[in-house]
């Protein structure tokens, strides 16, 4: 088996340092929404000049790099023993290089391991084995500031008037957008799962941010649900770092699962609008990143 | 764009209103979630004893605090082998979770100036009234160009709490931020909350 340590550093090097182009092109097209002089069409031409500014000098856009979280698809024959320790050599050699932030905090003493590792969870990383020869790795930086605004639902919730339908999951979205308000970095993008128990529905909707934005979903009621929630959420006016504005939400993407009878869960990963992800794809000796 | 210097005066806080964008300059100090639990419980609420280098760090923060600058930001720093440091990232960190401690924080040391993302709460709208303070918002993960306007890191204490959570000194120039909570009881954020509220009950109204 290669050692692929070098590999995946400049994975982690780009994902904290450059957005992909999806993610760059929905928040120039939502400069041009916002009033010109307004504080919300200020904050996202600093944030267009900050992502222009860490691409040039391979610093990190955002100073919490987040917990990383690979997504590993392996052909047969590879050590996910192995995987696991080149990815963790290479989470610590970023750190140093200061791409990533010592982020790994003992959860009780506080203590911070310095280097980006801690236990079994972090770095998370999840593994697949897949058919063919193409090994890929996913990762997605997520910070602690959108991280802390997600939410889950159990439904039927009275309250909100919510029932067990996709009508339902609209209102628990919607609700859990606007108590967010700007605390997740907004503008931001939704990761929405619904079903599940409540570990894999959590677990669910952070693995749909790893979806292109320009994807379609195959199931037409959910695709027109996504386009509805981010219209709406984006009529809440909560704005650009919630200074008020027009753009509020950047994209949703919903999946469904298979759940138990007694439960229907229905969970929020709210991601900021520094959307860090990317993939690598290695074939052979050719290795890609998108 | 109000230029501002630090230390700041009573007369210029009372000056400046929501919605105002201003450009700091002058030595603050970062501090968040273990620095406002240890300044509460160590030297405000007393809950637990001064150890080790406490008291040393609190009589250095003090002068600093004094008419000051607190920013909520857990940075990147090069130059953590050699004590060279220089900020690479330094965007603000989310304020809310300060807010148990910050008012009596600001009272304590008479810092005049919070800088965080998101807003803060009305515990924290009274102290900027009291004190007279206010709460600026810098921009959430514009930390390439933040970094950029701190020009030297003085120097750090309580780096023992992680490079994020320790209190770092450093000297800004044109450090670019908004007022979003004044000194005369004003909040962008709960303007912003109430009207988003009335939306969402629209919306919540409808199939």
């Amino acid at each position: 088996m290669q050692d692929i340590t070098d590999l995946i550093l400049e994975l982690v090097r780009l994902v904290s340092t450059d957005l992909p182009s999806d993610v760059e092109s929905s928040i120039r097209r939502a400069v041009e929404q916002e009033e010109p002089g307004s504080a919300a069409r200020g904050a996202l031409e600093t944030i267009l000049k900050n992502i222009e500014l860490s691409r040039g000098n391979s610093t990190p856009i955002c100073q919490d790099t987040g917990t990383p979280i690979f997504y590993v698809h392996y052909p047969e024959g590879w050590s996910t023993r192995r995987l696991r320790q080149q990815i963790e050599a290479a989470v610590a050699t970023a750190t140093q290089r200061s791409y990533l932030r010592p982020n790994a905090v003992e959860a009780l003493s506080g203590k911070n391991s310095g280097n980006n590792l801690g236990d079994l969870h972090f770095p998370t990383i999840h593994f697949e084995e897949v058919e063919g020869d193409v090994l890929t790795i996913d990762l997605l930086l997520k910070g602690g500031g959108c991280e802390n605004v997600g939410a889950q639902y159990s439904l039927p919730h009275t309250a909100l008037g919510a029932g067990r339908d996709l009508a339902g999951v609209r209102r628990v979205v919607l609700d859990a957008v606007h108590k967010a308000q700007g605390q997740g970095c907004a503008p931001g993008f939704l990761g929405v799962a619904v079903g599940g128990d409540r570990g894999s529905s959590y677990y669910a909707s952070k693995e749909v941010l790893f979806q292109n934005l320009e994807d379609q979903n195959p199931d037409p009621k959910l695709a027109e649900m996504e386009k509805r929630l981010t219209e709406e959420s984006n009529q809440l006016g909560i704005g650009p770092m919630g200074f008020g504005g027009k753009t509020t939400v950047l994209g949703t993407k919903i999946t469904s699962m298979h759940r138990l009878p007694a439960s229907f869960f229905v969970s929020v990963s709210y991601m900021c609008w520094a959307y860090r992800r990317r993939r690598m794809i290695l074939q052979g000796n050719k290795v890609s990143y998108r | 764009m109000r230029a501002v210097k630090i230390p700041i005066s009573d007369k210029m806080i009372h000056s400046l209103k929501v919605g105002d964008p201003v450009s700091l300059s002058g030595v603050m100090i970062t501090g968040r979630d273990t620095v406002h639990k240890w300044m509460s419980d160590t030297f405000i609420k007393k809950t637990r004893l001064p150890q080790g280098d406490d008291q040393a760090v609190y009589d250095a923060i003090k002068h600093l605090l004094e008419s000051g600058v607190i920013y909520h930001c857990g940075p990147v720093v090069a130059g953590l082998g050699t004590g060279d440091y220089r900020f690479v990232a330094a965007g603000p960190t989310t304020s809310i979770r300060e807010e148990p401690y910050q008012g009596e924080v600001m009272r304590h040391f008479h810092v005049k100036g919070v800088i965080g993302k998101g807003g803060m709460g009305n515990r924290t709208l009274a102290a900027c009234k009291e004190v007279p303070g206010v709460y600026l918002h810098a921009i959430g993960g514009a930390a390439s160009i933040i970094a950029q306007s701190v020009e030297r890191v003085l120097g750090v204490y309580k780096l023992d709490f992680g490079v994020p959570e320790a209190m770092w000194v450093i000297e800004v120039k044109d450090f670019p931020v908004v007022v979003t909570m004044d000194a005369h009881g004003n909040s962008l954020h709960a303007d912003v909350e109430a009207r988003s509220k009335v939306v969402l009950d629209e919306l919540l109204s409808k199939a």
